[in-house]
């Protein structure tokens, strides 16, 4: 996926093949997904355009003789406008990190974290576009939509492998003021681009989520013997003759890395959410959607 | 000749570079692993605490230099014991003694004979090798390559060598360079034939020569003495096998005892005590584990004893002693063979040789018969007569069947006090009579006794008669038995007879007794004996056929040689055997002049050692393997296959050695918690599997609709399982299904008599009908013919098995035949106001039929239907038919006729209320 030596025309074909293939697997994970959490109601709690009924009013001057509704009019005197809820469409922006550190498994039976980033990702979109919400790549300078054609798009996005770098950082390129976002990384690199983007973006009234998506192996770090540790590209290296004796260092830098993504998160009024890719995907869907919507 | 040598020693220089090598296994420390990790960006600048491991661990050092050294020393070609070649030169003559005391090591003389051609094909010398038993010829030098096919050829033979014609023959002999003995350990007279040869070498095995001297038996007891001759007499135990055929006709190993050699004796008496069934039966003795000729000692007539049943009509009458009629046949008998006395029926269980019957008259038409059977089947029936046989009707105007000549009425008393006439001698015995020969003494006289009817048959059926004729003993030929009159009374009323030596002697001849005695050679001559078993010199017995009988005068003589090999000899009526050992001979060790250097058999062979060091390397490397790993924290992931290795290593447990017991009650247990459907496994695995669906879809069918929730159906073997745990067997008949065993039949006959019930299933009703000859039908009717099965009928409308649980007049299966048989009912007897027929209490002990039912209920594990049935609609309303066939056939099995009854109940209620 990530592998950019076989960028040829001769292998075009085959990789397409390959990606199409993919597609539908991340959808369809996605949906299965977005299956098991139930659709709830969030009109916006006053009358406007929606289609579930809010109240009837008496009729006032200026209301069009067709806003009337007739059947409860004639009960009475009166005349009645029928009022819907506002149903107001809203934004929710995602970000998934494709940086070469989520293609890491630790496990061959374990998905890469980038797999279940972007399962994640996908569900929570298609649980937004059910709900009528606009959704959109924050990556991308396309600006948000609502429906399914949109949800292709972003399936194609997201698969694509346009990200070379070890460690990747949230570049916002569109996030409209009041919108939803959330990220999904490992976090692993600089945290510096993330303070960034995530005080921009509460600067801009958007509030949302960090999923800090991380594999078991790197929570335990069960290494032990002389060993060369590189990245994913292996751009980075180091060293140890002992494994074993730096693991509690490991540790206490994973749980500084944590808790500073934490501070970062009560600090803007984020949400933080830490993902093991041996666990299942839905325990992090709901809590993904019931973050996202007590933010509304 | 032991030691250490090297093929390439030079390689051994090798060694030297060990320190160099370590210096060099010092520098290098262990690989690092690379791995991919994301965290790594958390990792930089941590340092390690301590450098320690980037230098190799000294003991991961000493296990590579060892393994280094293991490869160079192996390489080097070590071997232990080489072999140094043996001097002497020119044409090489090997005699062997190969008489039965080689026989105990054969093996290993014909390796060694095989070593000393591989030396001599070195040397590049002739070889020529002559058995001293075998027939003599000039000897024929060869190249030893030659010799080698025939090495396997070489026996020893069951006699030794004679050294007279061996010295003769030496002494013809020219050119010879060297000559080597192979000896079989005894002493023998060899002087002339070495002072002829003038071996240079002798070799002789160390082992001691074991011999077994034809048992002796006296009084119930055999003793058998083994003796031995050994360089080294120290304590030793020997197994003693009594072989022969048992009940089964198999010969076997009927006892065994143990030959102990106290320690510096040179014989071992082993006192055996065996019951006469077993002691008759006994064919030879051997010494367990020799293979040799001189270990096995044959029996003959010697050992066997008769069994001889007497019976007197006067059993409960108190009579003296001296006036039973038993008394004198006791006398006579006891010494020499095993007496039975009781009731007529269980003396003929006891399948007696002989059958005494002392002044017995009547018999019962069952008892007749019985003894009829039994003389026809090679009984010898003796009777003697008496007042009860003289007063009573028995063969007078016809010959009775067990009787050799009719008799005339009450018979006749001479020289007593109101008689005229003296007391009657007996004639000289006939040539034709068996008794011929025997001296008559003239005090015998008879005074009593039944006369004989004269009769056509009389005089061929007299074998003694009194001087004037009349007929004293008379015999008839009964299919392959006879019966014996001897017309006096057993006990000294009649005659002075039974207290003559004489009555002894005929009950020998007529073989009711035998001579205890070894046979004379005077009894040998003037007959051809036949070898009916020879020995051969390993002591396992021959075919016979190819030997010629030999005269009494040789075999008495008893030296043993190519025409007289040891063995078992038939003349007349009787066996003698003859053992390579008699009872006086002795053994000993051979005795060498003291220059000549005397060998063993065994060498120690060449035994390289490269293999062992080389794996020996192999197996540190593979520790050093492991251990690197673990330096290298990489062991975690090669746990497994660790794991493998050690497991591949580890010994096997044997598998047989689980009992079946154990099998067994598990399989109790799993069919009686439970109730379970059995299949009978047809070792057909594809039929099986659809007999174990079949019964599990009906399982699963019984549970969801019925309160039968049986558990998963069982395979039954009928050979080994108990089958009554089942309430039902499902048996579904293939072609080639074996015949079951008569114990799995007598299980099967058992199982259907105990109200168990067998469903057969030819699978084939849509091809052929009951009764019909498709090649399941047959297979079928071969199976059951031996099955305690009822006479059957087509299931009738009104049986039960119609209504048990629900209604059926159909019982297909994935075929629609109506053709189903169930057991007939008794009769059919209408009863009034019951509308149905009083059935059988019982259940049907066998349903048959071919409709295949098991295909139609099987289900794999997620329900799914295995088999079509039907087409469509239809074919889903069979499957639902066969179904409801199946839940009332498990239904009918269980509660039997309660069904039955249930149906009666309005009727019953009808004729209460009455």
């Amino acid at each position: 996926m990530s592998d950019t030596t076989l960028h040829t025309p001769d292998t075009l074909r085959a990789r397409s093949e390959e990606v199409s293939a993919y597609l539908p697997a991340l959808l369809a994970d996605a949906q299965h997904l977005a299956a098991t959490v139930l659709l709830g109601e969030h009109g916006r709690k006053r009358a406007g355009q929606g289609d579930n009924f809010w109240q009837y009013r008496p009729a006032q001057p200026g209301d069009s003789r067709r806003q009337i509704d007739w059947r409860q009019s004639g009960r009475s005197d009166g005349h009645y406008v029928r009022e819907t809820e506002w149903q107001a469409a809203q934004s929710v922006m995602l970000w998934v990190d494709a940086a070469g550190s989520m293609t890491y498994s630790g496990h061959k039976d374990r998905p890469s974290k980038l797999r279940r980033a972007q399962t994640l990702g996908m569900a929570i979109a298609i649980l937004a576009q059910r709900a009528g919400e606009r959704i959109g790549l924050m990556n991308l300078p396309e600006p948000p939509r609502s429906g399914k054609a949109q949800l292709l798009n972003m399936a194609r996005a997201l698969m694509d492998p346009s990200e070379t770098a070890d460690y990747g950082a949230p570049r916002p390129q569109v996030l409209p003021n009041g919108s939803r976002g959330v990220f999904f990384s490992d976090f692993m690199g600089d945290i510096t681009a993330t303070e960034t983007a995530l005080t921009t973006a509460a600067d801009r009234g958007v509030k949302g989520t960090i999923v800090h998506v991380l594999d078991p192996t790197e929570e335990s770090f069960p290494f032990d013997g002389r060993t060369v540790f590189q990245s994913m590209t292996g751009a980075v290296e180091f060293e140890t003759m002992r494994a074993k004796t730096l693991r509690d260092a490991y540790l206490d830098r994973l749980a500084a890395r944590k808790a500073a993504l934490q501070t970062l998160c009560a600090r803007t009024g984020w949400r933080y959410y830490c993902h093991h890719t041996d666990g299942s995907a839905e325990p992090a869907l709901l809590w993904l959607y019931a973050a996202l919507e007590r933010a509304r | 000749m032991s030691g250490l040598s090297f093929a390439a020693p030079l390689l051994l220089l090798a060694l030297l570079a060990l320190p160099i090598l370590w210096w060099l296994l010092r520098a290098v420390p262990p690989a690092p692993t690379k791995r991919r990790f994301p965290g790594v960006a958390l990792l930089l600048g941590l340092r390690d605490d301590d450098a320690e491991t980037d230098k190799t661990p000294w003991w991961l050092l000493v296990l590579r230099t060892l393994a280094v050294a293991a490869v160079i020393v192996g390489f080097a070609g070590p071997v232990l014991n080489p072999r140094t070649p043996a001097e002497g030169s020119g044409p090489m003559l090997i005699v062997m003694d190969a008489s039965w005391a080689s026989a105990r090591d054969w093996p290993a003389r014909i390796e060694r004979l095989g070593e000393i051609l591989t030396e001599a094909a070195r040397a590049e010398r002739t070889v020529a090798i002559q058995p001293l038993t075998g027939p003599l010829t000039p000897p024929e030098f060869r190249a030893p390559r030659d010799w080698l096919p025939e090495l396997a050829g070489l026996r020893p033979a069951p006699y030794a060598p004679d050294y007279a014609a061996v010295a003769d023959w030496a002494s013809g002999l020219e050119g010879i360079g060297e000559v080597v003995w192979f000896s079989d350990g005894l002493a023998r007279d060899r002087d002339a034939a070495i002072a002829a040869m003038a071996p240079s070498r002798v070799i002789q095995s160390p082992q001691p020569v074991l011999g077994l001297i034809p048992p002796s038996y006296a009084d119930g007891i055999i003793t058998l003495t083994a003796m031995r001759a050994a360089r080294a007499r120290v304590a030793a135990d020997y197994p003693l096998n009594a072989i022969g055929p048992g009940p089964d006709g198999i010969v076997t190993t009927l006892a065994t005892g143990m030959l102990s050699f106290a320690d510096g004796e040179d014989t071992a008496t082993l006192d055996l005590s065996l019951p006469p069934e077993l002691r008759n039966r006994v064919q030879r003795f051997e010494i367990g584990g020799q293979r040799s000729a001189g270990a096995v000692s044959l029996t003959d007539d010697a050992l066997q004893r008769r069994e001889v049943a007497l019976l007197t009509a006067e059993a409960d009458a108190e009579t003296q002693d001296l006036l039973s009629p038993l008394y004198y046949l006791n006398r006579a008998l006891a010494p020499t063979a095993d007496l039975i006395e009781g009731a007529l029926d269980d003396m003929l269980l006891a399948n007696p040789d002989v059958l005494v019957l002392a002044d017995v008259a009547q018999f019962t038409a069952s008892e007749t018969g019985a003894v009829t059977e039994w003389v026809e089947n090679g009984g010898l029936l003796v009777r003697f007569a008496g007042p009860r046989l003289a007063g009573s009707d028995v063969s007078r105007a016809e010959e009775d069947p067990l009787m050799p000549v009719r008799l005339r009425t009450g018979g006749r008393t001479i020289g007593g006090a109101l008689s005229w006439g003296e007391p009657k001698t007996l004639r000289p015995f006939a040539d034709t009579s068996p008794f011929f020969g025997l001296p008559v003494p003239p005090d015998v006289t008879v005074a009593s006794q039944v006369m004989a009817q004269p009769d056509p048959t009389l005089a061929e059926r007299s074998i003694a008669a009194l001087a004037d004729g009349t007929p004293l003993v008379t015999r008839k030929v009964m299919g392959q038995g006879q019966v014996v009159l001897f017309h006096v009374t057993a006990n000294a009323e009649w005659s002075n007879l039974p207290l003559s030596g004489l009555f002894v002697q005929m009950l020998e001849r007529l073989a009711i007794s035998t001579r205890p005695a070894t046979p004379e050679a005077e009894d040998l001559a003037d007959v051809t004996w036949v070898p009916s078993v020879v020995l051969d010199g390993f002591g396992l017995p021959q075919d016979a056929a190819r030997f010629a009988g030999v005269s009494g005068t040789v075999l008495a003589e008893g030296l043993l040689g190519p025409e007289l090999p040891p063995g078992l000899y038939a003349g007349l009526e009787r066996r003698v055997a003859l053992n390579v050992l008699g009872a006086d001979d002795t053994l000993t060790l051979a005795e060498w002049p003291l220059n000549l250097p005397v060998e063993g058999v065994a060498t120690q062979p060449e035994l390289l050692l490269m293999p062992l060091f080389l794996t020996l390397a192999l197996f540190l490397l593979a520790i050093d393997a492991v251990a690197s790993l673990w330096l290298g924290g990489r062991l975690r992931g090669a746990m497994p296959l660790i794991a493998g290795l050690a497991i591949m290593l580890m010994p096997i447990p044997p598998a047989h050695a689980q009992n079946n017991s154990a099998t067994d009650e598990a399989l109790a247990l799993l069919a009686s918690t439970d109730i379970r459907l059995g299949y009978v496994i047809t070792g057909d695995a594809r039929m099986d599997d659809v007999s174990e669906a079949g019964l599990a879809g009906l399982s699963a069918a019984l549970t969801r609709r019925t309160s039968v929730e049986p558990e998963s159906p069982l395979g039954v073997d009928i050979e080994r399982d108990e089958l009554s745990l089942f309430p039902m067997l499902y048996w579904p008949i293939t072609e080639r299904q074996q015949i079951p065993s008569d114990a799995a039949y007598s299980a099967l006959n058992r199982y259907l008599r105990g109200g168990g019930m067998i469903v057969f299933d030819t699978r084939d009703a849509d091809v052929s009908r009951f009764g019909g000859t498709s090649p399941n039908a047959r297979r079928l009717q071969a199976i059951a013919q031996p099955l305690d099965i009822p006479p059957l009928e087509p299931l009738p409308a009104d049986h039960v098995l119609t209504r048990t649980f629900y209604l059926l007049q159909d019982f297909p299966g994935r075929h629609a035949s109506r053709d189903v048989w169930v057991e007939a009912a008794p009769d059919a007897e209408e009863v009034e106001g019951i509308p149905f027929r009083t059935l059988n209490d019982g259940v049907t002990p066998v349903l048959i039929g071919g409709n295949d039912w098991a295909a139609a209920w099987a289900t794999n594990a997620n329900g799914q239907h295995l088999f079509p049935v039907g087409r469509g609609f239809a074919g889903e309303r069979q499957r639902e038919i066969a179904y409801r066939f199946g839940i009332n056939l498990v239904m009918h099995v269980l509660s039997g006729n309660y069904k039955s009854d249930q149906v009666h109940v309005p009727a019953l209620l009808d004729r209460l209320g009455q």
